[in-house]
């Protein structure tokens, strides 16, 4: 068969089948000699006092035969396939890679399009658009994080603490002093930014583990102050009664108070708790965006390339003149920056925070979205967060142990793609123009 | 110690090293070594196996603080003390730019972005602080438009035009080593320091990074300090050799000089063991064997 198979230009005339349907046949004899004993007969009552006898289930012996002959068929034809389709991928390699690029754009193109269109899509219920704002919030924190880690390579494992620090910033900003949404969220940003520059400056000369400890103990941190400054803080009790965004000024209640008009009075709608969740769906879609492009142009930009250039090889960034503290600052403030602006939309969304919100299991969530999605990879991040988000909430009637599919599902994607869902690399800038037939390693 | 800073061939001095001395702990790696290196002059560091001369470089180029010793560098009338400078200003102000022994490329960026970061700090001041370049302004795509013309110049000069695209990584040996040099030159360096460029080079490629150096020195007019290991390479291009041998100077000269120095060939070949051991010894040998009295 191998021989055959070699022999043969292209994979697409399938294997020969008498090889294939012999082997199934023999596999599914095997089958049956053990499936008759163990499914054929069965002892039942035969009622009271009458003993018992032996009902005798051919129907489930010939189901499972049928299904060992298909599942060993249908296994065949796929080591078959893969054996051979590795060989041609081997050879169409560079072909593939040409091909990535639109192929990437594409897939960005309509994830976008689903994003922009998800609330009127017809079976998006209430639960679908809350899992939806949920996955956007980490797609955003992901996007962040990626210039943190998968641009500059700064394992940082306290992100989260930048998340709590946009939260309270906008909860107590508008609790205290009475300010709207869009005002705090600048200012909640700014703050995050700040932290990130105080731990960074100390911090920064670390490098890779040592690193990673120190953020994770600034992440607990955080945590530890915002449960014991109960002044402030009002410590494990949270903080409640967070003002909730307004449409522009108008306020999205059914009886808003005097003179003031709420959103479904001004256009005329009927009041539905939905048109806020709509709402918010929009504002953190718009904030994911802004992540991305933020991120997407910067990368273009000097500063990106020097990122970039210091998680490969810090001591020839020094060789060439680049100030590797601050370029590193920049990083971490900036990606700490996008986590502030996600915290006070968290805080905003919930109404309600409280340090429970930001454990380590929270970064470790992040970080895991951005490794699995490839480090750097924007699309990627989306791809993952979708995935073991989506993946969580759907087995979520398996109560614990969803957490085992959560890790199952990491697994899968570390075997599978051990660099992440997509580890291509565009370059940020070409000589030759795009990759085309020209497109080859030719030494010099 | 003052003739020993001179340089043969009478240029203009780009580099006066002083006195310089690194001590590890007890390890004295460089122990009082004084030289110049000429404006516009490929000058030679050459010794056997740590004899220090790697340790000269990362004095030089910051990555170590010397123990002892003045390290002055001119460029365009100002002087600049290495010795006092941060790591990475030594590259931005003074302009020295260095290659690595065991190649340090950006592996995963492509040829094109690694000779882009070279030029980061020109870069970043043409985006305003990435602000200007955030907003697209136009004198900042002129800038970066300026800066791929200089690496595509460096990219022909090396022969790698055709690769930029590519991942540095995935570039054969030979390249890397080549991409390295650009990636310095791209610095706008006074003076360009290269840790064995050659090793692990073919004859062919060995040729090519001869003309490469004596490319760089005519037409760009700067010095290149130079570690290497490949005689044909340093006895071919260097206007001056310096000679180290267990982080001491040896000698200092024009090739033709070093090559017939006495302490060079006893550094290179080892001497004679009778002449290394103290007359007492040598006496007491002598005892040893014959028993008869030594003669004086």
């Amino acid at each position: 068969m191998a021989v055959e198979t070699s022999d043969r230009p292209a994979p697409s005339s399938g294997p020969d089948l008498a090889p294939i349907l012999k082997d199934a046949g023999v596999t599914a004899l095997i089958a049956g000699a053990l499936t008759i004993p163990l499914f054929g007969f069965r002892l039942v009552s035969l009622g009271t006092g009458q003993g018992i006898g032996l009902e005798q289930r051919w129907g489930l012996v010939a189901i499972s035969v049928l299904a060992v002959f298909v599942g060993r068929i249908a296994l065949t034809v796929w080591l078959e396939r893969r054996r051979t389709g590795r060989r041609s991928a081997a050879s169409e390699g560079w072909s593939l890679k040409r091909y990535a690029r639109p192929l990437l754009s594409g897939t960005a193109y309509v994830v976008a399009g689903m994003a922009f269109c998800w609330p009127w899509l017809p079976f998006v219920d209430r639960w679908l658009l809350d899992l939806a704002i949920l996955v956007l919030t980490y797609v955003m924190l992901g996007w962040g994080l990626n210039i943190v880690v998968g641009l500059a390579g700064l394992l940082d494992l306290g992100y989260v603490a930048f998340y709590a620090v946009g939260a309270y910033s906008y909860a107590l900003l508008a609790l205290n002093f009475d300010l709207s949404f869009w005002q705090c969220l600048p200012l909640a940003g700014a703050f995050a930014a700040f932290f990130g520059i105080v731990l960074g400056f100390p911090v920064l000369r670390l490098r890779g583990d040592y690193l990673a400890i120190v953020t994770l103990g600034f992440g607990e941190i955080i945590r530890i102050i915002l449960l014991n400054w109960y002044d402030v803080t009002k410590g494990p009790d949270g903080l409640s009664g967070i003002p909730r965004p307004s449409f522009f000024g108008l306020p999205f209640k059914r009886n808003p108070p005097d003179g003031v008009t709420s959103f479904h009075q001004f256009f005329g709608l009927e009041y539905a708790p939905i048109q806020r969740i709509i709402f918010l769906y929009y504002v953190i879609l718009v904030l994911a965006l802004i992540t991305n492009f933020f991120t997407l142009r910067i990368r273009k930009l000097p500063v990106g390339r020097a990122w970039e250039a210091l998680r490969e090889d810090e001591i020839a960034c020094r060789s060439l003149g680049i100030n590797a503290r601050n370029t590193k600052l920049t990083a971490f403030s900036i990606g700490a920056m996008f986590a502030g602006f996600g915290g006070s939309f968290f805080a905003t969304r919930q109404g309600f925070i409280s340090p429970e919100s930001f454990t380590f299991i929270e970064s470790a969530i992040i970080l895991a979205i951005v490794v699995l999605g490839g480090m750097g990879s924007q699309l990627g991040v989306v791809l993952a967060a979708v995935f073991l988000l989506g993946m969580t909430e759907f087995f979520r009637e398996l109560e614990h142990f969803r957490m085992l599919a959560f890790g199952a599902g990491m697994v899968a994607i570390m075997v599978w793609r051990p660099r992440g869902l997509l580890a291509h690399r565009e370059p940020t800038v070409r000589l030759n123009g795009p990759p085309g037939a020209d497109y080859g390693r030719r030494s010099p | 110690m003052q003739e020993a800073s001179v340089i043969p061939s009478g240029a203009e001095a780009l580099l006066s090293v002083q006195h310089l001395t690194m001590r590890f702990g007890g390890l004295v790696a460089i122990d009082d070594v004084s030289f110049a290196a000429g404006n516009g002059e490929i000058t030679a560091i050459i010794g056997p196996n740590g004899a220090g001369k790697t340790t000269v470089f990362n004095c030089l180029t910051g990555f170590y603080s010397p123990s002892v010793g003045r390290l002055a560098l001119r460029r365009e009338g100002r002087d600049f003390l290495l010795e006092r400078m941060e790591g990475y200003r030594i590259a931005q102000k003074a302009g020295v730019a260095r290659t690595f022994q065991n190649i340090r490329l950006f592996p995963q960026m492509s040829v094109l972005e690694n000779l882009l970061v070279a030029q980061h700090n020109v870069l970043m001041r043409a985006s305003g602080m990435t602000v200007l370049g955030l907003l697209g302004f136009a004198s900042y795509r002129r800038a970066e438009q300026a800066a791929i013309d200089k690496a595509r110049y460096w990219l022909d000069q090396v022969g790698l035009t055709e690769n930029a695209d590519i991942d540095a990584g995935n570039l054969p040996y030979g390249a890397q080593r080549k991409l390295e040099i650009a990636r310095a030159m791209c610095t706008e360096p006074a003076l360009l320091c290269l840790d064995e460029p050659a090793a692990g080079l073919n004859p062919t490629e060995s040729l090519e990074l001869n003309e490469l150096l004596l490319f760089i020195r005519n037409q760009h007019k700067i010095g290149i300090l130079l570690i290497e290991h490949d005689m044909s390479v340093v006895m071919e291009i260097s206007d001056h050799i310096i000679v180290l041998d267990y982080g001491r100077k040896i000698s200092d000269g024009t090739p033709a000089h070093v090559r017939n120095d006495p302490a060079v060939i006893r550094a290179y070949l080892g001497e004679d063991e009778d002449d290394q051991l103290p007359p007492e010894v040598v006496a007491d040998l002598a005892m040893d064997k014959g028993g008869d009295a030594p003669a004086s």
